[in-house]
């Protein structure tokens, strides 16, 4: 017989399965008998631009001289019906973000940082506010199913109009913008008691279906005297079929969202397992669009975990006109900025990991009604710092597409692009890097 | 002050929209009879003015849509969202109406004056309606605020999900959605619904014939023990 004390014992091990995470959802679960609700994307590792690499030029292509040669960075949005299309000066735009989600402030930042690079914002659940009108040069109207705010004078306002189908978070679920964060100025936007939960729909009341979509396109080019683009957003499920139904219902401008886009509000199951990765979606709907010979007629946005110009440099690359940007620009307003941590610690969590968004006691000023956490968010300093981010991405896909030899981002094409996992080859269909081979392409 | 009329079979609905449109149209036209209209869709939708509109026949989808101002009369019957989103003004369908009639409008009065389809009111969010018939299953389903009156029966489901809209039914309701109950009418609640009717010209019908339905409110903070209404 051996001493115990003497033989080595094993390290604790955690599970993969149920890992430190999972336990403590398990328990949260047990003790409130509410689901998870939290703000931001889907936070695992999925598929994603990373797993791309461009081919700069070399022998057999040759490339732009930086700072030279000039990089053409504007896109035109909305030239199919509308009168009035869209003009950006980058394809990098700022997406639907509503206000109620975020204060007035950080609405009026967008606006201000947008218009300082020549890129357009777009409302959200809720409507239009007069410090986002005032301050975005080019605003994107949201028709949302909830109509929340919903009015026709705003409509007119509009540069263009976004029909909300759904979002890449949650696609099939409505809004939600809980108790705490419907302060009386909400309240009265969305004509609903002060302090309730707003569970918005998730269906439009007014139509059903791509047949039914059509009519409503018309109905509101009608009311804007055919002047406006007309944009479609829907989260990326299946993109083929979305993206034509919606170019057939007569979309100007698809949106496509992918399910690391973040949200304001979203039951954390949806956002973690309902919905597929960007990467996964530009292709097919590019396909939609060439089957349908309206590629750069109908223009493509995407959005979902766009970060920095390389990322703005390939999902052009894979087809897309312009991309959009949630979380991205809400870090460039300061959210989630280590200069806080001391407070985040009070709320339970650390800086950069801060998630509880629909609560409503953002310190930072951008994800709260609260009057006092508002007034933080300075709007003129934040807008600038939107705007040099802005400026940065602008760049850094200008970088890449003249080592690529484009003189505009739009001619960045797939055959820039070799993939450094065989997922990511199959999903945006280029091949895997060092080979030719493009997993699910001529029969392998 | 002049009146116009207008033949859909020969003018193109978005030339008879964009004059609807124009500014100061009020300043230049008393009414714009519209005739012709063959179902077409977004007839007299987006109007801004304080004029007469009737449109002479049936009229497709979202006539009348997001009025503001405007009088506008349907002499036959309206397709899905008839005055959806209305902000002012009046809608008054003679026929009947189908689905959605009165989507989330804000404000005016919508008068039906036969029946009118699933989801009539659906997202109501302040607008007044008075439905001569009956309506169908859903209607009032969110209904934020305003007056639903029905002077037939109603469908399944009624009020589901309500908010601080009143709905008034002079006939059966054949269920009532989750969260909607029936509540006691007050002076104050008998008052609006006198006016409503006298509004929507119907006379002789006793308010006192009409029950009364709103929230019940159990559903506006989540509960864990509510969880099954969902
Ligand atoms: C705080 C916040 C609020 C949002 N509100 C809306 C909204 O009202 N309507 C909408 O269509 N999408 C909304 N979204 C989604 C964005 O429009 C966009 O699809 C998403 O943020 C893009 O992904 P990204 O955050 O990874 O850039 C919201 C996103 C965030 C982060």
């Amino acid at each position: 017989m051996s001493d115990n004390k003497s033989i080595p014992q094993t390290q604790p091990r955690f599970s993969a399965t149920f890992d430190p995470y999972t336990m403590s959802e398990i328990r949260r679960a047990a003790a409130t008998g509410i689901y998870d609700i939290r703000g931001g994307g889907a936070k695992r590792k999925l598929p994603h631009f990373d797993d791309l690499l461009f081919l700069g030029a070399s022998v057999s292509r040759y490339p732009l001289e930086g700072y030279r040669e000039k990089c053409g960075t504007d896109v035109v949005l909305g030239t199919r019906f509308a009168k009035k299309p869209i003009h950006l000066k980058t394809p990098v735009t700022i997406a639907g973000m509503s206000f109620g989600a975020l204060s007035a402030q950080a609405k009026e930042a967008l606006g201000r940082g947008a218009s300082q690079v020549g890129t357009s914002t777009t409302t959200g659940d809720g409507g239009m506010t007069p410090e986002e009108r005032g301050q975005s040069k080019i605003l994107v109207y949201q028709y949302l199913p909830s109509r929340y705010g919903m009015n026709p004078n705003d409509l007119r306002r509009a540069d263009a109009i976004e029909v909300v189908v759904g979002q890449g978070a949650k696609p099939g679920g409505g809004g939600m913008l809980l108790g705490q964060k419907i302060s009386p100025r909400v309240a009265k936007m969305r004509c609903l008691p002060e302090g309730i939960d707003q569970r918005s729909a998730c269906r439009h009341p007014d139509w059903t279906g791509p047949d039914d979509l059509e009519i409503k396109i018309q109905e509101l080019r009608e009311i804007t005297d055919w002047e406006k683009p007309i944009y479609v957003k829907v989260g990326a499920t299946r993109p083929y079929f979305d993206v034509a139904l919606a170019v057939k219902a007569g979309a100007d401008v698809v949106v496509l969202d992918g399910m690391q886009g973040g949200t304001a509000a979203t039951q954390e199951v949806f956002i973690e397992h309902v919905g597929i990765p960007i990467l996964a979606a530009i292709r097919p709907a590019v396909q939609a669009l060439q089957d349908l010979g309206l590629h750069r007629k109908v223009q493509l946005i995407v959005s979902g975990g766009i970060r920095n110009g390389a990322d703005v440099a390939k999902a052009l690359a894979l087809g897309a006109d312009a991309v959009a940007i949630g979380t991205a620009a809400l870090i460039a307003l300061g959210d989630n900025d280590p200069h806080l941590e001391e407070e985040y610690r009070k709320l339970g969590t650390t800086a950069g990991a801060y998630d509880d968004w629909h609560e409503g006691r953002d310190p930072a000023g951008i994800t709260t009604q609260d009057p006092e956490l508002s007034k933080r968010l300075d709007p003129v300093k934040a807008g600038r710092r939107l705007a040099n981010y802005l400026s940065v991405m602008t760049m850094e896909a200008q970088v890449i597409a003249r080592a690529c030899g484009k003189s505009h981002l739009l001619n960045l094409e797939p055959e820039d692009l070799v993939a450094l996992t065989v997922e990511a080859a199959a999903m945006a269909r280029v091949p895997l890097a060092g080979t030719s081979w493009v997993p699910g392409q001529q029969g392998y | 002050m002049e009146s116009l009329s207008f033949d859909l079979s020969q003018t193109a609905l978005r030339e008879v929209n964009q004059f609807l449109h124009g500014a100061d149209l009020a300043s230049k036209v008393s009414k714009v009879s519209i005739t012709q209209p063959d179902g077409k869709h977004a007839i007299a939708a987006g109007l801004n003015a304080d004029v007469e509109v009737e449109i002479d026949g049936h009229a497709g989808y979202y006539a009348a849509g997001m009025n503001q101002l405007a009088r506008v009369t349907i002499t036959g019957s309206a397709g899905t969202g008839v005055a959806e989103n209305m902000m002012s003004g009046s809608v008054h369908v003679k026929g009947f109406a189908s689905n959605a009639a009165g989507a989330t409008a804000q404000g005016g009065l919508l008068v039906i004056d036969g029946d009118a389809g699933l989801r009539c009111g659906i997202s109501l969010k302040g607008a007044d309606i008075v439905v001569g018939g009956s309506v169908g299953s859903f209607s009032a389903f969110m209904a934020q605020a305003g007056n639903l009156v029905i002077l037939g029966d109603a469908g399944e489901a009624l009020g589901d999900s309500i908010y601080e809209a009143r709905i008034f039914v002079r006939g059966k309701v054949k269920s009532l959605g989750a969260d909607c109950e029936e509540k006691t009418m007050g002076d104050a609640e008998k008052k609006i619904l006198a006016d409503l009717l006298a509004r929507a010209g119907h006379k002789d019908v006793s308010v006192d014939s009409f029950k009364l339905y709103g929230s019940a409110r159990t559903l506006y903070n989540f509960h864990v023990d509510n969880a099954g209404a969902y």
